[in-house]
């Protein structure tokens, strides 16, 4: 958090500073009828007051357990089996329950990943702040409220003396994961843990956010835990690094070595894959003055090398467009209280082309209106005004068979793994189910059309009995690009497709649908939050705020000469992009 | 809320018509002849029949008695039994005691149901939890009148603590063991509802943010887990409002009360029209205000929840 280079980074040379948070040998596992199943294994881990300190791996990689053994919030199953957990002087694994309520608040903060689920629905936020100040005996009575209102300006809410009575649900995400932090902080701990308390953020949100955090915890001299899966994100926030992989340390010290010389083959296999980091790579692939340096950061990895190469020299083609969409506008009525109506804006007039075997990305923040032109292109929602075109043909009013034929050439892939498979379905029969749908084919011919689509997913065919609950996040969206791809549709809309997925199953998955596009002749609608993707995929970029679209451009021209304001916002935003290299 | 609640009362009026309009007309379609089978086997003289009948109204068209009924209920004249007792009078006796039956009931099966729940979900898997589980499904699925005659012989007869019988006045006293017998089934059923509610909020990420506080695990407890768990625990018992005034004729037969199980199962059987309409109109209406409240009780519970139209 501080700049490296004033801060001694080795913890060999700061041998006279007794650290604040020694973990050795730490060992959790959680208890299943099959016995023991281990989550960490002999974790090593050193933090020093006022630093901060990264653990990045992906889910499942022990990461937010080991987070959680040190506040002793294992959830039901989970214990810790072996090892210590030094927390200044004192071994944390051998406290009670009672000890550790005296522990927790006062001396370690904790700031959750989740702004949506880790607030009490049901309480006002203010009495959610002031509990936590009155339990570890800050303030009582009136100066607790006080001190409350304190809190919440402190960590980025100016208006919180009028917003004290409100309750969760009437906050953004942004704004509760800064009710959040006011709480983790609200007591002056010495160490805050802080397990991917942006992850579920817009990006100029998780940045305002960290920034604001950053500042805070260096004006208090708190020390920071800090648990993400972005390594980008992780070296711009932190000093050092710990990198983790099933449950081990597989590599751990400051951040730069780390970034710029990665030992193991997993972090390398990360820093390879990370997109933020990726979009620099193409940058220094493209621009004639790349330096050593940036050659022997970004030389090697596990992004397809075709896929950055296709990055680096695409150029547009001068095809007529697939999808031309012209002028068109979304107005959505919202009932107010009585009989008032409110008229939302979900999308301002905007007009844009995709030509056809190119992707096109639509990028901007929630509530942007980008997944609502999604929906009203492929015929989901209705227009307000203005028109879609595709193949040279209005769709306005398209029914029947010629709507079935539509959306047999045009095919959705919806963000989230989970919900969009249907549970009770076996992959074999959701793939199927398009071309039952659309009523193509015999029995045999359906199976055999399966199997094909297994093979272009890279599926094995063992996959067709499975069930979703029997999958990866990855495995499942695999899933559902194969479902898409039943009908040999001309164009996807994928929805946020890979934005739910761990770092390296989303490079697979970028790097499948790169293949897919070359090999069918795909046409990708393109939309996400995530610029640093948008840079490795797509021929042309369309930045939408507020329901326009503010510009549109080729994805060259956005990254490397963009005037528009709110797009420089949204790539300063992009975690590692301040990382400077070559130092 | 209060647009609200004044649109739920006015949702009330096609209910109420619904509902007495549906009984009316099955109490209609039962087959036979009610004054004939008053008279049983010694068939009165000629003429007397068609006499109680023009009395009843019974000799007019479905449509016209039902229009008659209602054109009464607005004068305040609900009509008569065929004993000539006026039905507002037997309601005024039958309701209040069952009435108290189901109040004490609901009371005895929400304060000890939430409790056991509460407690079985803190500790899930243990002995504690497991014995609960166990009890609350014998008391599911051993019949209302087998618990009340081992409660009526264990404590009205071999311990003497209550009377087997209850006399005609009912005092509160006298319906606690009734009450009992009553919300056993209940009482099972929030128990598991409270079990598997509390043990879902303790895993919710608000708790373990709770924690973290620093709070004690009591206030934890008390006021993270509990206020949530009880969203499905009020609407359980907002619903169970009406079974238990409906679901008394057993419990209310076992203990010889004069409530309204007794007297509508006797109205049905003598075909008695306007008396089974009036009860029943009377429970439909105890039903939808139960449902108001539970929806009004929600609203306090749960902040997300408003009625805003």
């Amino acid at each position: 958090m501080t700049n490296p280079e004033t801060v001694s980074v080795s913890s060999d040379s700061s041998n006279d500073e007794t650290p604040l948070l020694k973990i050795r040998n730490l060992e959790v596992g959680f208890e299943t009828q099959r016995g023991l199943v281990p989550a960490v294994r002999g974790v090593d881990l050193t933090l020093y007051q006022g630093q901060t300190l990264a653990i990045v791996g992906e889910s499942g990689s022990g990461k937010s357990t080991t987070a959680q053994a040190v506040i002793g919030l294992l959830p039901g199953a989970g214990k810790v089996s072996g090892g210590s957990i030094e927390f200044e002087g004192h071994d944390l694994t051998q406290f009670s329950d009672a000890q550790f309520a005296e522990v927790r608040g006062s001396q370690i903060g904790y700031v959750p990943q989740d702004p949506m689920s880790n607030l009490n629905p049901v309480w006002s936020i203010g009495f959610q702040v002031e509990e936590a100040i009155k339990a570890n005996g800050i303030a009582q009575g009136k100066e607790a409220r006080q001190r409350t209102i304190e809190v919440l300006q402190e960590a980025g809410l100016s208006d919180a003396s009028e917003r004290l009575k409100q309750f969760p649900h009437q906050f953004s995400g942004g704004m509760r994961q800064r009710v959040l932090i006011g709480i983790g902080l609200s007591a002056r701990p010495k160490l805050l843990i802080a397990d991917e308390p942006t992850s579920a953020l817009d990006v100029t949100v998780q940045r305002q956010i960290l920034d604001h955090l950053q500042t805070l915890t260096r004006d208090y001299g708190t020390s920071v835990l800090f648990i993400t899966h972005d390594l980008g994100l992780a070296a711009e926030r932190a000093e050092q690094l710990v990198v983790m992989y099933k449950g081990k340390v597989v590599e751990s010290g400051p951040s730069r070595a780390i970034l710029e010389n990665p030992q193991h083959p997993y972090t390398q296999r990360l820093v390879a894959a990370a997109p933020s980091l990726a979009s620099r790579r193409i940058q220094s692939i493209k621009s004639a003055k790349s330096t050593d340096d940036s050659v022997r950061i970004f030389g090697e990895g596990s992004l397809d090398e075709a896929l950055i190469a296709r990055a680096a020299t695409r150029e547009a083609s001068a095809d007529e467009d697939l999808i031309k969409v012209s002028n068109i506008t979304k107005v959505y009525e919202i009932r107010k209280q009585g009989f008032r109506k409110d008229k939302l804006l979900a999308v301002n007039d905007i007009s844009f082309g995709v030509k056809k075997g190119t992707t096109t990305a639509l990028v901007g923040e929630s509530g942007s209106g980008k997944s609502t032109v999604a929906k009203l292109i492929l015929q989901l929602e209705s227009l307000t005004s203005g028109n879609i075109e595709f193949d040279g043909k209005n769709l306005a009013g398209i029914k029947g068979q010629e709507l079935l034929e539509f959306r047999r050439r045009v095919q959705p892939v919806f963000q989230d793994p989970y919900g969009s498979l249907d549970p009770q379905y076996s992959v074999g029969n959701t793939i199927a189910e398009p071309l039952l749908a659309h009523k193509l084919g015999t029995a045999k011919e359906r199976y055999n059309r399966v199997s094909e689509l297994l093979d272009q997913v890279s599926l094995p065919q063992a996959a067709r009995h499975r069930y979703p609950g029997e999958l990866s996040g990855g495995q499942r969206q695999r899933v559902a690009i194969a479902r898409a791809l039943a009908l040999k549709p001309e164009v996807l809309v994928l929805d946020e497709a890979v934005s739910a997925l761990d770092v390296l199953v989303q490079g697979q998955v970028l790097n499948l649908l790169t293949e897919l596009q070359t090999e069918l002749e795909l046409t990708y609608l393109f939309i996400t939050h995530d610029l640093a993707v948008v840079r490795l995929v797509a021929d042309n970029v369309c930045v939408m705020q507020g329901g326009r679209i503010v510009e549109a451009a080729s994805t060259d021209e956005v990254f490397e000469n963009s005037s528009n304001p709110y797009t420089q916002e949204l790539l300063e935003a992009i975690p590692g992009a301040n990382i400077t290299l070559g130092a | 809320m209060l647009w609200y609640a004044g649109k739920r009362f006015l949702q009330m009026i096609p209910v109420f018509f619904g509902a007495t309009f549906l009984i009316y007309f099955m109490v209609f379609a039962v087959p036979g002849d009610p004054i004939a089978a008053l008279y049983g086997d010694h068939p009165p003289a000629p003429g007397v029949i068609e006499a109680v009948r023009a009395e009843y109204n019974l000799d007019k068209p479905f449509i016209v008695q039902y229009l008659l009924y209602i054109g009464g209920l607005f004068q305040g004249d609900l009509g008569t039994t065929f004993s000539g007792r006026p039905v507002i009078d037997v309601m005024a006796q039958a309701f209040p005691i069952t009435a108290r039956l189901a109040l004490l009931a609901l009371a005895i099966e929400a304060f000890f149901g939430i409790i056991v729940g509460l407690v079985a979900g803190l500790r899930k898997g243990k002995l504690f939890d497991a014995s609960a589980l166990v009890i609350s499904l014998l008391l599911i699925s051993v019949p209302t009148f087998v618990v009340g005659f081992v409660l009526q012989y264990v404590f009205g007869i071999q311990l003497g603590w209550a009377r087997t019988t209850v006399s005609g006045a009912a005092p509160w006293g006298e319906l606690i063991l009734p009450a009992i017998v009553l919300a056993s089934v209940s009482f099972a059923y929030i128990v598991r509802l409270t079990r598997a509610s509390v043990a879902d909020n303790l895993g919710a990420d608000f708790v373990r943010t709770a924690t973290a506080k620093g709070l004690s695990r009591r206030r934890v407890v008390t006021v993270h887990v509990l206020r949530n768990s009880l969203v499905p625990v009020v609407t359980y018992l907002g619903v169970d409002i009406g079974s238990l005034m409906v679901g008394a004729i057993v419990t209310e037969g076992i203990f010889n009360i004069n409530g309204v199980g007794g007297t509508v199962y006797r109205a049905i059987r003598l075909g008695e029209g306007p008396t089974v309409v009036s009860f029943v109109a009377v429970m439909v209406i105890i039903f939808v205000l139960a449902n108001l409240l539970v929806d009004l009780l929600y609203a306090a519970l749960d902040p997300r929840i408003r009625y805003a139209k």
